[in-house]
């Protein structure tokens, strides 16, 4: 193992900014801000669909913002193809609805309250995913 | 409608904190889960600053107050470890591991106007909607 790219400052800065977004939506709504819950439940529940929705559009522009204000472009870059794209986009579909959460459902949201259901899904979720990287990457 | 404003702009600071931490990227996040070869330790420091932040709110408020905009606090119910729970995250790490995209990141990164992003998030769309379609099914029966 080789430690490369690593970037702990704003790694670390940028998830307390991510914890501040789970805090208000949480002191605010009661709501945890899980996104996959959050996407789904926009799409097939009419419960509080237009916070929903509001939230998924908040999150689209966040990037915008930090563009805007910042004035630095985000390095961003996908190598997969096509095919692989699709197939990985509804795996995790099928995945953190089955599962019920994903990385901010149960990796953050979970983990803060000390879930064991949460603490179990995210070491499944990212031991099966350094395999997948090892077995195709 | 102060609720709707709550949410507006959790997701955009959520969308922000995916961008200064650049887990918007899925080549850094293929970073991480590189363990054992090129690894990129980044995404357990953005883990543990949104945890550190979160983690002592929950603690505090989850069972004396109301939240400040709606009558009580939703909390996930389930709280034993099931077949679901083992099946889904397994599920979900194999798809995040094949691009990089957990769910946040993904529809975040709309923003930069990528033709891959629009096919993964329809793509998930599209698992969302299939594995409901299923449960209605299965409900039925």
């Amino acid at each position: 193992m080789n430690i490369v790219n690593f970037t702990p400052q704003s790694a670390f800065l940028g998830g307390i900014i991510i914890g501040l977004a789970v805090i208000i939506f949480f002191i605010g709504n009661g709501r945890l801000a899980g996104i996959s819950g959050i996407v789904n439940d926009t799409l097939v529940s009419k419960q509080n669909r237009t916070d929903n929705f509001l939230f998924v559009v908040g999150l689209v522009l966040g990037p915008i913002f930090y563009t805007f204000l910042t004035k630095i472009n985000i390095p961003f870059l996908i190598t997969s193809s096509l095919p692989i794209i699709i197939s990985a986009g509804f795996l995790v579909g099928i995945g953190t609805k089955i599962g019920r959460g994903c990385t901010s459902g149960h990796g953050i949201c979970g983990i803060s309250l000390l879930s064991v259901r949460s603490i179990i899904a995210t070491i499944i979720f990212m031991i099966t995913a350094i395999i997948t990287v090892k077995l195709i990457g | 409608m102060a609720s709707k404003i709550v949410s507006f702009i959790s997701g955009i600071i959520f969308g922000v904190g995916l961008s200064v931490s650049n887990m918007i990227n899925p080549e850094k996040v293929l970073g991480f889960l590189d363990l054992f070869g090129q690894w990129d330790p980044s995404l357990i420091f953005v883990m543990m600053g949104a945890i550190i932040i979160s983690a002592p709110i929950f603690f505090l408020f989850r069972n004396k107050n109301k939240p400040l905009f709606a009558d009580n606090f939703a909390m996930p119910t389930l709280k034993s470890v099931d077949k679901n729970l083992i099946i889904g995250s397994t599920t979900f790490g194999i798809g995040w591991g094949m691009v990089g995209f957990c769910p946040g990141p993904a529809i975040s990164s709309l923003a930069l106007l990528n033709t891959y992003s629009l096919f993964f998030v329809l793509s998930l769309l599209g698992g969302f909607l299939l594995t409901e379609f299923v449960n209605r099914i299965i409900i039925r029966r």
